[in-house]
């Protein structure tokens, strides 16, 4: 995946708790078996609705996402974190995440960052009353900076930094410790059960 | 020895490698169920890569969420289903993973498959591209939804890293009063904890109220978990779990040796947790979903909530929005509420119990003549179970339709689906805005309590009634 480093872009303001994935992707583009082009789904049952704003002129190139509390809630699907990215989104500031979104994210290469709740206020207010100022992310010291010039630092988790920053594919990671994988099959793995015998039933 | 949880203890046997230089720990994977919504990206990345799947003894496959659960020799209509159908047969094929594709008769919402045949057991860790894989924890194991990317790793390497998460025990204590079932348990026990109250911790359920459940009542509680927030969701084995799987296809040869290593599984006396909180089942009543997370609940005897009930700015907001979404006012009582469609169906509430507990609320009764009902089993062996105890015929009798098994309008990614501003009562798990269809209006609540929305018109409490609330 792409490397996350330092990051400087406009920020796109949804100013809503609990939004869950049915409403990041709803389900009906699910049935696609593509890993990409889910990006103009992004939001989609939202867009007629007056104050939705993320696509318009002013917030359509913003690469960094700032939203509430508990984002990406319910449905585990990665067809949400996928069009965010597809969307432009690199990073999403929020004041929590839910566990498998956020996740998901960390494994396609978007960073996902808590912020105490003023702090995520701030941002939102900010971004609607200059819309074009930006802000940057810097993941290596790991601290935001906002558009007038404040430092506000975030934790990660170091062997998520350590991914992002890298830009490294689980999966070789993992490979890399193969012996052990066959050593835990060898003396650990409990027995059964199995499920060859349902292969030809 | 120290005093470990049953999640530290099941965490433990399962490391291959523990934490490390900043590497989050290793977790083998006893049991990885696939379907086909969100595996077929992960075959093609290990194609790409040219990979192949390591355990295909360990997985199992099957189609749920996009199938029709009618007129099934016809085959899908709908072309991208019929597209990610064929993606996941061919993928089965091509890696060895045994499936259960449309005409099998073990075909079924894949929570309610692996429970059924015994695949499910204590002790085990199990994963799959699906929230509501907490489901499986209410057999004293560690159970949890992934995304694609990790269910390409656990095809290519049955191992998952794992950053581990807080423990958190919720105790239930008290006895649930008639009419009021483990649907309930857990809907109040959301509406208590907030819907992101056991965000980042395993959740393990314990006290009298939950040791009384059935089987199928843990698995709903467990289920459910994920719409709290939690990551995972578990109650130790006990009798009651061992008596479930015995017998069943995919149960140990030495049983006897098996059950003995389970009893060792529960948290040990004094074992602590991160957090501990405290539910109380005793004064619960049946409980209906007002709003569009499953948090926004009230007690059928309630009333919808008024935003200005509410002191924080975003509650009011929030709800405010939710009852223009839902067309409620403020302040009405939830049994006023007149519904459409009665949805008998999903991971939650689709088992054999669930039919029969609705089927005895059904029974001699007729569906309301404003309402469109549909019963979805599970499984096709729930559904078959069922027709061999006539609960088809007593839902037939009463105006419901009865269908093949899928998840059905649980998510509405096959032709199941409501209407804008139809209103729906719902066994189901969630209650999103157009979850069950675009503008569709979804309130959860058990199968008893959808029975009886469905014969009265609207909701209501199934206590008032003259229902025969035992089935036994
Ligand atoms: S029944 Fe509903 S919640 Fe369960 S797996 Fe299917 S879509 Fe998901």
């Amino acid at each position: 995946m792409e490397p996350f480093t330092v990051h400087s872009s406009r920020v796109a303001p949804l100013d809503r708790h609990d939004v869950d994935t049915d409403q990041i992707l709803p389900k009906q583009f699910l049935k696609r078996i593509e890993r990409s082009g889910f990006g103009e789904f992004l939001f989609w049952d939202w867009r007629e609705d007056e104050g939705y704003h993320l696509h318009s002129e002013r917030f359509r190139d913003a690469e960094i996402l700032v939203t509430g509390r508990n984002f990406g809630c319910g449905s585990s699907r990665e067809h949400a974190p996928w069009a965010l990215q597809d969307h432009g989104y690199r990073a999403i500031i929020a004041v929590s995440f839910a566990d498998i979104f956020r996740n998901n994210c960390t494994k396609i290469g978007i960073l996902p960052i808590e912020l105490p709740e003023h702090e995520v206020r701030a941002l939102i207010d900010a971004a609607h009353a200059h819309g074009e100022a930006t802000i940057t992310i810097d993941l290596p010291e790991q601290v935001v900076h906002t558009h007038d010039g404040r430092r506000i630092e975030f934790l990660v988790d170091e062997a998520v930094k350590l991914r992002l920053l890298n830009g490294w594919d689980d999966i070789s990671l993992t490979l890399d410790d193969e012996a052990l994988i066959d050593r835990f099959e060898r003396e650990r793995e409990r027995e059964g059960p199995s499920t060859s015998w349902l292969l030809n039933d | 020895m120290s005093t470990r949880t049953m999640f530290q203890k099941i965490w433990d046997t399962r490391e291959v490698r523990p934490a490390r230089d900043g590497h989050p720990a290793l977790l083998f994977i006893d049991l990885h169920l696939v379907h086909e919504v969100t595996s077929a990206q992960a075959f093609e990345g290990l194609r790409l890569a040219g990979r192949g799947v390591r355990r295909p003894d360990r997985t199992l496959a099957t189609v749920d969420h996009n199938v029709p659960t009618r007129d099934r020799s016809a085959g899908i209509a709908d072309q991208l289903s019929a597209r990610q159908v064929a993606a996941l047969e061919r993928n089965a094929g091509e890696f060895g993973i045994p499936l259960f594709s449309l005409s099998s008769r073990r075909q079924g919402i894949v929570h309610v498959i692996g429970p059924e045949l015994g695949l499910s057991q204590p002790g085990m860790t199990i994963v799959c591209g699906d929230s509501h894989t907490s489901t499986h924890g209410a057999f004293g194991a560690l159970a949890f939804g992934i995304g694609t990317s990790e269910v390409e790793h656990v095809l290519a390497t049955q191992t998952l890293p794992q950053a581990r998460p807080r423990t958190m025990r919720i105790t239930i204590d008290g006895d649930l009063g008639l009419g009021v079932t483990a649907k309930d348990l857990i809907l109040g026990a959301i509406g208590q904890l907030g819907v992101d109250g056991g965000v980042g911790h395993a959740v393990e359920f314990a006290g009298s109220a939950i040791r009384a459940l059935s089987m199928e009542g843990r698995m709903t509680v467990c289920n459910m978990t994920i719409e709290g927030g939690g990551r995972a969701g578990m109650i130790a084995p006990d009798d009651t779990t061992f008596e479930y799987i015995e017998g069943r296809p995919g149960a140990p040869k030495d049983y006897a040796a098996a059950v003995e290593g389970w009893r060792r599984l529960p948290s040990d006396d004094g074992a602590l947790f991160d957090r501990e909180e405290a539910v109380d089942a005793t004064a619960l009543a049946p409980q209906v979903t007002w709003g569009t997370n499953p948090g926004m609940v009230a007690p059928i005897t309630g009333r919808v909530p008024d935003p200005e009930d509410f002191e924080e700015e975003g509650r009011r907001e929030s709800t405010r929005r939710a009852l223009e979404y839902m067309g409620l006012r403020g302040g009405e009582a939830v049994e006023d509420i007149a519904i459409d469609t009665v949805f008998l169906g999903s991971c939650t509430n689709a088992r054999i119990e669930d039919l029969r507990a609705a089927a005895a609320i059904v029974e001699g009764r007729r569906v309301a003549s404003t309402v469109r009902a549909m019963v979805v089993p599970g499984s096709m062996r729930v559904k078959a179970r069922a027709e061999e105890e006539g609960l088809d015929e007593v839902f037939r009798r009463a105006g419901f339709e009865w269908r093949d098994a899928g998840c059905s309008m649980c998510l509405a990614m096959n032709d199941d689906i409501l209407q804008p501003g139809e209103r729906c009562a719902s066994t189901s798990n969630r209650n999103f805005e157009g979850r069950q269809g675009k503008g569709g209006r979804t309130h959860l609540l058990s199968p008893p309590m959808a029975a009886a929305a469905a014969i009265a018109g609207h909701l209501v409490d199934v206590r008032s009634l003259d229902f025969d609330l035992d089935p036994a």
